[in-house]
């Protein structure tokens, strides 16, 4: 019984097409990259050659310069979670140079190849194998190239901090000498051997070890430049005439309503209106000038106090499997659940909620010569690259994309509206436009984790033993949707619906919605059979990689005494989950006043497992930044919706945690060397909202079965 | 209609021709070229935007430039004294207090200024002035860290 398999992480990603698709002829492309051009002409061009995930050169990953400085090239983007500094330490680790001696090139596609997208957790367990990868390679045929100058044999050479030298004690050449001496670039350009060593765990020294993100002293200073904080000269800034609501369409608008003037300029191509001039201020005014004359259809619109039952009333047939359509099944059902001694059910409900990364939505892009530079914060800057094509009908090599390093993702950057909107206004000017999204643009039109609804449904035999299980999920999604449990019988779906609003991926997708009902209804089973939650989890629990971090949270919050003395109004509950390879369990306390109807969460102690640690120091910021952000879809997040309009559009009435909400956290990082790394990014919010809904019904007997939790009274 | 405003920013003085009604904020980051202080909501909810105006955080995405007319800005900018970090921009880099560091340069100059009125807070006092600057990624463990850092390192200099 296979329950947790992961053949394909990222294939529950949600995406969304372009909106707009705009008239432009096509010209032709001639890039001019400036610094770059050595890289591109070494790797990129390589690279732009061959297929995805194919093999690649070592060349298309690494340039070795001579000052000695490696450039590693990755389409991955740095949005906080920790990617350009993990990467930097496995070539380090594999190079063996000083993590200095390594500059990052990320996400631009005039030169980066493309690594499929910054999402699902793949970075660690995909990427930095590849780098260290190429990086093994290049070391050994630095070695190669230095014992062929010197005419020595291979093995009596060996690097050490970015030095070739002999091990008798004789010559030394640094990498930076060795550049300018022979052409590295020819040398490098080699696939990368399928069967090359990497350094084992216990021979690291530069991952494993506690590393401050690269670039913190430009973030301190306010130096690092954001994507929003990207100038050109001559440039102007944007705005984008918004809907009223969500599903509205025009029906008239007064173009010449704007103030002209000789900086401003107005589009209007399709359903697309926008303006630019010298300041957002400026920009801005004259879009409110122009969306005073507009006039709009505005259809019904399902609103957030029914959205349960629209989801249900709203199924589409959808596809195969756990993507829609057919259930999953394993055993007998229907027989197992006519022979069970005990049948319960229970649905449970979350709402739609918003990544609200720091910095929203963004994009400053350039013309010239019929081709467009963008740099905007996404995390498919190979995505973006395409719906910047398709939009502007121009081949893909006349779009380049560009990622700095940007404030959040979290899953909700995964499209490029700020892109194109950025590049339609550029074009009408003829001169570069910098777009930034309102907080109030973000929560109105950018896309949502779907809500969902989840029926569970199980059968315990007379010993108390699990021995049938359905699940339907509507909506949320398919990822995180297996049982881990042992249960002979099982029946599990997922039913996509019409989405009153546009959703999409969000950090650990639908595992947080999926894994809410799964580990809430575990324990409602436990009551059932008269068992500790611990205790009937463990009895229906193999993998031996979950019961560890389960036992280790346990132990560490002391679950077996404090289940022992029961306090007035306090609870503690517990919840365990795996996903993406990774595994995480957590316990929580809290104290309720079921007559006020007010709780507090008192503590929370998380446990989690992803094979050998590579950066502790960023592992323990993303557990702890994982199980704090899922204390907001636990406790406060929801959208709210009436007639096509977010009524939740601020962060006013659309509250997110802040640092009087973080409990005590005790964080337990299971280190397992003996096993490869996978990502850490995710998982860790998954088991939070169940925990504390367990505490809660611990404390107060009552059952929550949506969220954001709330006591009844 | 534009007008003259004068003040003073990380220590030049500065004259510019605007509209009254524009944000502190985009007069900095779009007619200044510091881009230090960041948007985040606009509102005055996320404190992404700190700058200090007259040695007090204030929050440039809801003040008008007419309010800023003979003051005294500092911005993330102007916080490092040459190459010399700050102490509590030394903390953060020293605990690694940050993710993606969107919200970083409003942080460290609200503790900044906590810091100058109140040298050794206590953790309510922190907690209190810090609850609402927001932090997406969630990092306010590695923030405290950083204050207690930069606190303690406060009271060795003494
Ligand atoms: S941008 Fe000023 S408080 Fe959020
Ligand atoms: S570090 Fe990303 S918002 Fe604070």
């Amino acid at each position: 019984m296979n329950c947790h398999e992961e053949s394909q992480p990222d294939r529950h990603e949600l995406r969304e097409s372009p909106r707009y698709r705009f008239e432009v002829s096509r010209r032709g492309f001639i890039q001019s990259l400036g610094a770059g051009l050595l890289i591109c002409v070494q790797g990129g061009q390589l690279w732009a050659q061959q297929a995805r995930g194919g093999q690649r050169t070592i060349a298309a990953r690494l340039h070795i310069g001579e000052d000695g400085v490696v450039t590693v090239l990755t389409g991955k983007v740095e949005v906080g979670q920790g990617a350009r500094t993990q990467l930097a330490m496995a070539a380090a680790e594999e190079l063996r140079v000083s993590l200095d001696k390594i500059a990052m090139q990320m996400a631009d596609t005039s030169m980066t190849p493309d690594d499929g997208g910054t999402y699902g957790s793949r970075t660690t367990p995909a990427n930095v194998p590849e780098v260290r990868a190429a990086a093994a390679a290049a070391r050994e045929l630095l070695l190669e190239t230095a014992a062929k100058e010197w005419g020595v044999a291979r093995d009596v050479l060996k690097v050490d901090a970015g030095v070739i030298v002999e091990t008798s004690g004789g010559r030394s050449l640094s990498f930076g000498d060795l550049a300018k001496s022979v052409k590295l670039a020819e040398v490098l350009r080699q696939r990368v051997p399928t069967d090359i060593t990497l350094r084992k765990p216990e021979e690291w020294t530069v991952l494993g070890q506690p590393t401050v993100r690269l670039g913190t002293r430009d973030i301190v200073t306010g130096t690092h430049r954001y994507p929003s904080d990207m100038r050109l000269p001559n440039m102007l800034y944007g705005k984008v005439l918004r809907p009223p609501a969500v599903n509205a369409t025009l029906k008239s608008i007064d173009m010449n309503a704007a103030e002209s003037g000789e900086n401003l300029v107005t589009v209007r191509d399709g359903d697309f209106i926008g303006c630019a001039a010298p300041s957002t201020f400026e920009a801005s005014r004259a879009v409110w000038a122009l969306a005073a004359t507009a006039q709009w259809d505005i259809p019904p619109h399902p609103s957030s106090a029914e959205l349960f039952q629209y989801l249900r009333a709203h199924t589409q047939s959808g596809g195969e499997g756990r993507r829609g359509g057919r259930p999953e099944e394993e055993g007998a059902v229907d027989e197992g659940f006519k022979a069970a001694a005990k049948v319960l059910e229970a649905t449970y409900e979350v709402p739609y909620i918003q990544h609200v990364p720091m910095e929203p939505r963004t994009a400053l892009a350039a013309w010239g010569n019929g081709a467009v530079t963008v740099w905007t914060a996404t995390q498919r800057p190979d995505g973006v690259q395409g719906d910047v094509a398709e939009a502007f009908s121009l081949p893909r090599e006349s779009v380049r994309v560009v990622v700095p390093d940007s404030g959040g993702g979290f899953g909700g950057k995964h499209s490029g509206e700020a892109a194109v909107e950025a590049a339609r206004l550029a074009k009408a000017a003829g001169r570069p436009v910098l777009l930034q999204w309102t907080r109030e643009e973000e929560f109105m039109w950018a896309y949502y984790r779907p809500a969902g609804l989840m029926d569970a449904r199980a059968g315990l035999d007379d010993q108390g033993k699990l021995t049938t299980w359905q699940f339907t999920n509507y909506n949320a999604g398919g990822a995180g949707i297996g049982c881990p449990y042992t249960a002979p019988n099982r029946r599990i779906q997922h039913v996509p619906c019409d989405s009153p609003l546009r959703q999409g991926s969000y950090r650990a997708l639908a595992a947080t919605a999926n894994n809410f009902a799964r580990e809430s209804f575990m324990d409602e089973l436990a009551e059932a059979a008269r068992q500790d939650p611990l205790q009937f989890r463990l009895a229906h629990l193999e993998n031996e990689r979950l019961r560890r971090v389960l036992e280790e949270a346990a132990n560490a919050f002391g679950w077996a005494e404090r289940r022992a003395k029961q306090e007035p109004g306090v609870g503690i509950g517990l919840a365990c989950g795996t996903e993406k390879g990774s595994f995480v369990a957590a316990c929580a306390a809290v104290r309720a006043d079921a007559a006020k109807g007010t709780f507090e969460v008192l503590e929370i102690c998380q446990a989690f497992e992803c094979g050998a640690v590579q950066n502790p120091l960023n592992l323990r910021a993303q557990v702890e930044g994982c199980i704090i952000m899922g204390l907001g879809g636990a406790l406060m997040e929801e959208a709210t919706f009436e007639n096509g309009v977010i009524t939740s559009a601020s962060l006013k009435t659309y509250t997110v945690p802040h640092l009087r909400d973080v409990p005590v956290l005790d964080i337990v990082l299971v280190n397992r060397p003996e096993l490869p790394s996978v990502g850490a990014g995710e998982t860790p919010i998954i088991a939070v909202a169940p925990a504390i809904a367990n505490a809660l019904f611990r404390a107060t007997g009552q059952h929550l079965r949506r969220l954001p939790l709330r006591l009844k009274t | 209609m534009p007008e003259d405003f004068a003040f003073t920013i990380n220590g030049r003085a500065q004259t510019i021709r605007t509209e009254p009604e524009r944000t502190v904020l985009e007069v900095l980051r779009e007619d200044l070229g510091l881009t230090g202080a960041k948007y985040g909501c606009g509102e005055g909810r996320c404190r992404a935007c700190t700058v200090l105006v007259d040695d007090k955080p204030v929050l440039s995405c809801v003040t008008p430039v007419k309010k800023i007319q003979g003051v005294v800005i500092t911005s993330i900018e102007g916080l490092a004294q040459e190459d010399k970090l700050h102490p509590v921009q030394e903390a953060f880099l020293a605990e690694g207090a940050l993710q993606c560091g969107y919200c970083t340069p409003g942080f460290v100059l609200q503790i900044v200024s906590l810091l100058r009125h109140n040298p050794k807070p206590s953790d309510e006092e922190i907690f209190d002035w810090l609850n609402p600057s927001l932090c997406r990624c969630c990092g306010y463990p590695g923030i405290l860290r950083a204050v207690q850092r930069a606190v303690a390192a406060g009271k060795e200099a003494q």
